[in-house]
C-alpha cells in the first residue's frame, strides 16, 4: 500500500537505462531486460529515493499539463513496480 | 558453463508495451556471450563445452575482444556474459569489463568461483561489473568436489559467494542438476538461502558437449524430477516472498515439445568463442556449417549477412512435421544441435518433439540412463598455457 508520502527507490538489482536500439527505457538485471513503455519510463526516471510519490506526480503534471490528473497512473505503476520488486517502498 | 544461460534473456523478458516493433530486418543480437577461454580448473562431467576444443592457443587479444564489444553494442546488444571455460583465467578481465560497462552493457560474470579473491571481486566492482553468477556442483564439499573433480572447490565457492554478497553485487547461483546431485535439492535450497542468493537456477543438465558423452550418468529419472519439482514448489510456498528466487529448469528429454532454442536461430543470441568464431549458439560449432570469425568480419556483417547466421532463420528450411505445424512459431523446430547429434541431420525436427519420427531416440536415451554401460568421462583441460604468459599473445594467465 503506497501513500502520497511514500518514497520509492530503485532496487539495487536493477539498472535503468535508455536503449537507443529499443527506443525506450529498460531495466537491466542479471541476464535479463524489461522494456518500459513511455509513461513507465517517465516515472522511473524520477525515482531517486528522495522524491515522494506526490512530488513525482507533481513533476509529471508540470511536464505534461495536457495529461489531466496523473495521480492514479503514477500510483498504479509504482504499486506494480513494488510488487515486481523493481522498486523498494521506503517511507 | 551450461547451455541454458543463453536461453534466459528471452524467458525473462517482459514487455510492458504492446506497440509493434518493425519486422523489416533482423533485430539486434541482444545477448552477447563472450567465451574468453576454454581453460578451466574444474572437470565437470556435465560441461557443455565442445569435447574437441580446437586450437586453444589462438585466443582473442584484449583489443580484439574490445572491438567485438564495441561493434555489438553499436548494433544494440545489451547483455554481455563473460564466460568460458573459466573467464577469471584471463588477467585482462577487468579491462574487458571496464570497456563493456562504459559502452553501456549490463555485464555478467559467469564463473566457477575458482580463482576469485576478495580483492579481485573488489577490482571487478571498480571496473563496473554488474553481476556475478557462481556455479555450484553440490550442497556439501563431498558431492561438490567429486563432481567438480577438484579438492576444496566447495569451500572456495562458499567463501566467494559470501564475499560477492558482502560487496553488494546481485548474485545468481547456478546448480546444474543431474543424477549425481538431485537428491540434494533440499540442502541446495537451504544453502542458497544461507548465501543470500538473489536468483538460484536449479538447471537440469542439457546434453551437449561432455554432458552428451556422459548422458547415462547424468539424466535423472522421471520420478526423480517429479519429486524434485514438488520439493521446490513446497519450499517456494514456505518462502512467503522472501529469500532467493528459485528457477527450476526441467530437461527437455521429458517434454513432448522442444525448447525454443536460442529464442530462434540468429534472432537474439551471439556467442563468440575463445578463438573468435561467431556462433548463433555456443554448441553450433559441431554443425556442418562454416561459421565466420570476428577477426575477419565485423559483428554487423556476421549478424546481418553471413550465410550461417541466416541458414536457420525463419521457416523456409523446415521439413515436415515442423513446416505444417501450428506451433512452429513457438519452438522454431527446437534445437539444431540436438537434431544433428541424435539423427545426423541438422535440418530434422528436434527428436524431443513427440511428432518427430526420431522421438524414439529420446525414449531410448531415458531407458539407457537407467543402466549406464560405460564409465564417466571427465573433461580434459589443456594446461600448457594455463600459467605464465601465453607464448604468442599478450595474455597472462592468473594462477589458480
Amino acid at each position: 500500500m503506497i501513500t502520497s508520502t511514500t518514497t520509492p527507490s530503485l532496487n539495487a538489482m536493477f539498472r535503468l537505462q535508455w536503449e537507443k536500439a529499443q527506443n525506450c527505457f529498460v531495466l537491466l538485471f542479471p541476464e535479463g531486460m524489461v522494456k518500459l513503455n513511455g509513461s513507465a519510463g517517465e516515472i522511473m526516471q524520477l525515482i531517486d529515493g528522495e522524491k515522494t510519490v506526490q512530488q513525482i506526480t507533481e513533476t509529471l503534471q508540470n511536464k505534461f499539463p495536457e495529461g489531466g490528473d496523473l495521480s492514479n497512473d503514477v500510483n498504479e505503476f509504482i504499486t506494480t513496480a513494488i510488487e515486481k520488486k523493481w522498486l523498494y517502498n521506503d517511507h | 558453463m551450461t547451455i541454458k544461460q543463453t536461453k534466459k534473456l528471452a524467458n525473462k523478458q517482459e514487455n510492458t508495451q504492446k506497440e509493434a516493433t518493425p519486422t523489416t530486418t533482423v533485430g539486434p543480437p541482444l545477448w552477447l556471450l563472450a567465451e574468453l577461454t576454454y581453460d578451466c580448473p574444474l572437470h565437470c562431467p556435465y560441461c557443455s563445452n565442445p569435447t574437441e576444443l580446437g586450437d586453444t592457443e589462438k585466443e582473442l587479444t584484449t583489443q580484439e575482444w574490445c572491438q567485438v564489444f564495441t561493434q555489438a553494442r553499436e548494433m544494440g546488444a545489451v547483455q554481455l556474459g563473460f564466460s568460458g571455460g573459466e573467464p577469471l583465467l584471463r588477467k585482462d578481465l577487468e579491462v574487458l569489463v571496464k570497456h563493456a560497462r562504459e559502452l553501456g552493457f549490463y555485464t555478467n560474470l559467469i564463473t566457477s568461483g575458482i580463482g576469485l579473491t576478495e580483492k579481485r571481486i573488489a577490482k571487478l566492482k571498480v571496473a563496473g561489473l554488474d553481476h556475478i553468477q557462481i556455479s555450484f556442483q553440490g550442497a556439501d564439499p563431498e558431492v561438490n568436489d567429486a563432481i567438480a573433480g577438484r579438492g576444496n572447490a566447495y569451500q572456495q565457492k562458499f567463501n566467494m559467494a559470501k564475499s560477492v554478497k558482502a560487496q553488494g553485487y546481485p548474485m545468481v547461483l547456478n546448480f546444474v542438476i543431474s543424477k549425481q546431485n538431485i537428491a540434494q535439492i533440499p540442502e541446495i535450497m537451504r544453502l542458497s538461502c544461507e548465501l543470500e542468493a538473489d536468483y538460484v537456477e536449479l538447471a537440469t543438465a542439457q546434453y551437449y558437449g561432455w554432458a552428451y558423452t556422459n548422458r547415462d550418468h547424468l539424466l535423472p529419472s522421471k520420478e526423480q524430477l517429479v519429486e524434485s519439482e514438488r520439493l521446490v514448489n513446497e519450499f517456494r510456498d514456505q518462502q512467503q516472498g522472501k529469500g532467493p528466487h528459485f528457477i527450476f529448469v526441467t530437461p527437455d528429454y521429458f517434454e513432448t515439445r522442444p525448447k525454443a532454442c536460442m529464442n530462434g536461430w540468429g534472432t537474439t543470441f551471439l556467442t563468440v568463442t575463445p578463438d573468435g568464431s561467431a556462433l548463433p549458439c555456443h554448441s553450433a560449432k559441431m554443425l556442418p556449417l562454416t561459421f565466420p570469425n570476428v577477426k575477419d568480419k565485423s559483428v554487423s556483417d556476421i549478424w546481418q549477412q553471413d550465410f550461417s547466421f541466416d541458414y536457420f532463420r525463419g521457416d523456409d528450411w523446415m521439413p515436415q512435421p515442423c513446416k505444417g505445424c501450428d506451433e512452429k512459431e513457438k519452438d522454431f523446430g527446437g534445437c539444431r544441435c540436438q537434431a544433428y547429434m541424435m539423427t545426423g541431420d541438422m535440418h530434422k525436427t528436434d527428436p524431443v518433439c513427440s511428432k518427430s519420427e526420431d522421438h524414439h531416440l529420446i525414449q531410448q536415451a531415458i531407458e539407457s540412463a537407467t543402466n549406464p554401460s560405460k564409465a564417466i568421462e571427465k573433461r580434459i583441460n589443456h594446461t600448457a598455457n594455463k600459467h605464465g604468459k601465453d607464448s604468442s599473445l599478450n595474455i597472462t594467465r592468473v594462477k589458480v
